[in-house]
């Protein structure tokens, strides 16, 4: 159908994973709230995995412009 | 809000969780999104069959991920986790002996006749193939289950949004089910499958993290293995299991099945896991149910159709991992009891605090094992007898709020289905808790918007265009099509209410699904491969075999369970008790009386088939089955470029990739 999936799901994810980098920024440091998360700040790490994630359903999707969403 | 935060943050308390904004912020993206997928998807919705069944137009890697969420409810991760907890690798037979060569049958064998045909459902393939009392019988079992499916759903939504977030349980499920009916309603068939593929991947990233946190926290693998070595030597102390069982009874998928259903938790032998699970029930459920098979029939060709599944498998191959794996690092996590972890007990409802906390007020003055007795009674569940005996000592000292507080910790009855939560809830921070939760909740709308999709194709294609109102324009199954969509809804809501109110619904619902679900398969089987299946022998085979299903349940009983709803209530309308029924008829486990139960329908359900077809006539031509029957179809010569996409390339590697799990987790 005339919608590429990739996009919706790229972007979704592009702003998930920045906003769980955000807060992971915001949260920096706090050993408390981390420590349920063995002590990784894992909305940094996760929030950079999506990030990435999204961008790499976006930009193949915005690339083939035209394209019927493969 | 209620009064059941505890005072000093304990981890196990099976209720509420504190959302921060940024959670709460997730959530509402989620929404946005899927409302905005189902909007921008309107304007493609120009005939019924766009809206119905996609309009044959969608590429393959969607339908596939779509076909594997669209079985992925949350029911399935809840059930899953629950099942590694209480049963550990075993459950993985369920995946690697069951769905994968299951699916890649459907991939390689059956969708050139569902593709192939004329047919818009599963049940219209019936009728192509035999006549309309198959195809009558299909579409109304299927369009029952359809709806206690989605009512399930829902109603589980709605009780863990007020169990968690405290929402009234009313207004989330009248709210939940808005949003899913404004999306489907706008995009059909497409906006469902569409929000299915993001359930999908924020399944997969929502939970990774947490099963990796959960991985670590255990100490790795290995040591995992040897804690699970210790549980099953003792599954008593955590209320897994009375029995004892072999060291490796939770890692090892083969050998203890092999031993016997005595040295496995699940009880079952390996006859009923092979042929029950693995074949009738898997191939049963994967192959003709229209739910997932829609998925595949709404590809944009033949050659994504068939790959289709293929390309579910290979998620659902490495799933154990995302799924399975928490339920046994959980049990090895409480095992240790690290940080306070144990498994969730049963969550106390607000009827049986209200007898249990006067009853812990007057068990003071009473003798601890009088004491002992008077809680529970009041509980209504078993407890441990040191916690009460503490808790009542305290409890003239303590807040309401503790007292409750321990009253839940003191019970002994894990909540297997509350596993997944405990451990999302331990380690994720606001933020992952957001991502998290939210996919689990979208895998819950997922089951309604799917159900509500299938629903409203076999009613209008399979009840209403064939029975009802015939000829008529496509503008007016378009319109039909929307109009049940709203019914559709309505009705899940209505089977919600009733799930709720009944604990036994769920049980009822459940097993007569089960009944018309195991012939099924056989009657596939045949009418596909074998030409000379007639409309009679499909019809009363299907009969058969739903009949040999009840009647089975209604003979056999298994271990632990009273005559009645679980089992062998015949005997006891014929008068006799539990210990008049024969051994035979006795099953170690509710998993082997069911999987035993599937094999006797499948093979009653063929063997009338195959009997009454050989005594009656053929009433169709070869013309007419030409399509429709593995003899009378053209073979598909698969013109890919690349050999390694050609579907029976793909299945055979496939088999292959279970085939080397199964021996690496042997």
């Amino acid at each position: 159908m005339g919608l590429d999936l990739r996009k919706p799901i790229g972007f979704f994810f592009l702003l998930l994973g920045v906003i769980l980098v955000g807060q992971g920024l915001l949260t920096q440091g706090d050993t408390e709230m981390y420590a349920k998360s063995l002590h990784h700040n894992i909305n940094l790490i996760w929030g950079a995995v999506l990030l990435v994630f999204g961008l790499l359903m976006l930009l193949p999707a915005m690339l083939c412009k035209g394209g019927d969403g493969k | 809000m209620t009064s059941l935060f505890p005072a000093n943050g304990a981890l196990f308390l099976a209720n509420a969780v504190n959302l921060a904004a940024v959670d709460y912020a997730i959530l509402l993206i989620y929404v946005g999104f899927v409302l905005g997928i189902g909007f921008a998807l309107k304007r493609y919705m120009k005939t019924s069959a766009d809206f119905l069944t996609s309009g044959r137009s969608i590429p393959a890697w969607v339908t596939g991920l779509a076909f594997l969420s669209a079985n992925l409810g949350a029911l399935e991760l809840v059930g899953m986790t629950a099942s590694g907890a209480k049963y550990g690798i075993a459950t993985c037979h369920f995946y690697w002996v069951g769905a994968i060569p299951a699916m890649i049958f459907l991939g390689v064998f059956m969708m050139p006749f569902y593709y192939g045909s004329k047919a818009r459902s599963v049940p219209e393939y019936l009728k192509l193939r035999f006549d309309e009392r198959t195809r009558c019988l299909n579409s109304i079992s299927f369009a029952v289950m359809t709806m206690f499916a989605s009512g399930i759903s829902m109603n589980a939504l709605a009780k863990l949004l007020h169990q968690l977030l405290g929402w009234n349980y009313d207004v989330s499920l009248w709210i939940c089910s808005a949003i899913v009916l404004a999306y489907v309603l706008k995009g059909g068939l497409t906006s469902a499958i569409y929000t299915e593929v993001l359930q999908f991947f924020m399944i997969v990233l929502g939970f990774a993290p947490v099963v990796y946190l959960g991985l670590q926290d255990v100490g790795g693998w290995d040591h995992l293995k040897d804690l699970l070595g210790k549980v099953a030597a003792n599954p008593a102390a955590l209320e897994l299991n009375t029995n004892t069982f072999r060291p490796d009874a939770w890692t090892s998928a083969w050998k203890p099945l092999l031993a016997g259903p005595a040295q496995n938790p699940m009880g079952v032998d390996v006859f009923a896991m092979l042929f029950g699970l693995g074949f009738v029930l898997s191939f049963g459920y994967w192959c003709t149910n229209f739910l997932v098979v829609q998925r595949a029939m709404a590809a944009k060709n033949m050659s994504a159709a068939r790959r289709t599944p293929l390309i579910a498998a290979v998620p659902k191959m490495l799933f154990p991992i995302l799924v399975i794996l928490p339920g046994m690092i959980a049990a090895g996590l409480a095992l240790t009891a690290k940080d306070g972890y144990r498994l969730p007990p049963k969550p106390l409802a607000a009827a049986e605090y209200a007898r249990a906390l006067p009853a812990v007020k007057a068990a003071v003055a009473m003798s601890p094992d009088a004491a002992f007795a008077s809680v529970s009674a009041a509980t209504g569940m078993k407890m441990s007898k040191e916690k009460v005996a503490a808790l009542v000592k305290d409890s003239a000292t303590l807040d309401e709020a503790t007292v409750k507080n321990q009253l839940q910790e003191a019970v002994a009855e894990n909540d297997y289905d509350g596993v997944i939560l405990s451990l999302v809830k331990k380690y994720c921070p606001p933020g992952l808790l957001g991502l998290a939760l939210t996919g689990l909740l979208a895998s819950f709308m997922s089951g309604m918007a799917g159900n509500v999709t299938a629903f409203n194709t076999v009613w209008t294609y399979d009840l209403y265009q064939a029975y009802l109102a015939p000829n008529k324009s496509d503008e007016h199954y378009a319109w039909m099509g929307r109009a049940i969509t709203l019914v559709g809804i309505l009705l899940s809501i209505v089977c919600a209410y009733l799930v709720s109110h009944w604990s036994n619904a769920m049980d009822i619902i459940q097993l007569v699904f089960g009944f018309v679900n195991a012939p099924l398969f056989a009657t596939f089987l045949l009418g596909m491969f074998w030409k000379r299946t007639t409309s009679h022998g499909a019809f009363f085979g299907l009969l058969g075999g739903i009949g040999t299903s009840a009647l089975f349940h209604a003979l056999s009983t298994s271990s632990g369970n009273a005559l009645g709803i679980k089992g062998g209530y015949l005997w006891s309308l014929m008068g006799k008790s539990l210990a008049d029924v024969p051994t035979r008829l006795t099953f170690p486990s509710d998993m082997a009386q069911n999987f035993w139960l599937a094999s006797f329908a499948f093979i009653a359900c063929f063997a009338i088939t195959l009997g009454v077809s050989v005594a009656t006539a053929r009433t169709k031509t070869d013309e007419e089955l030409t399509g429709l029957v593995y003899s009378l179809t053209p073979k598909i010569v698969d013109r890919e470029d690349s050999w390694f996409l050609r579907p029976s390339v793909l299945g055979v590697i496939l088999l292959f990739g279970c085939l080397i799990l199964n021996i690496i987790f042997w």
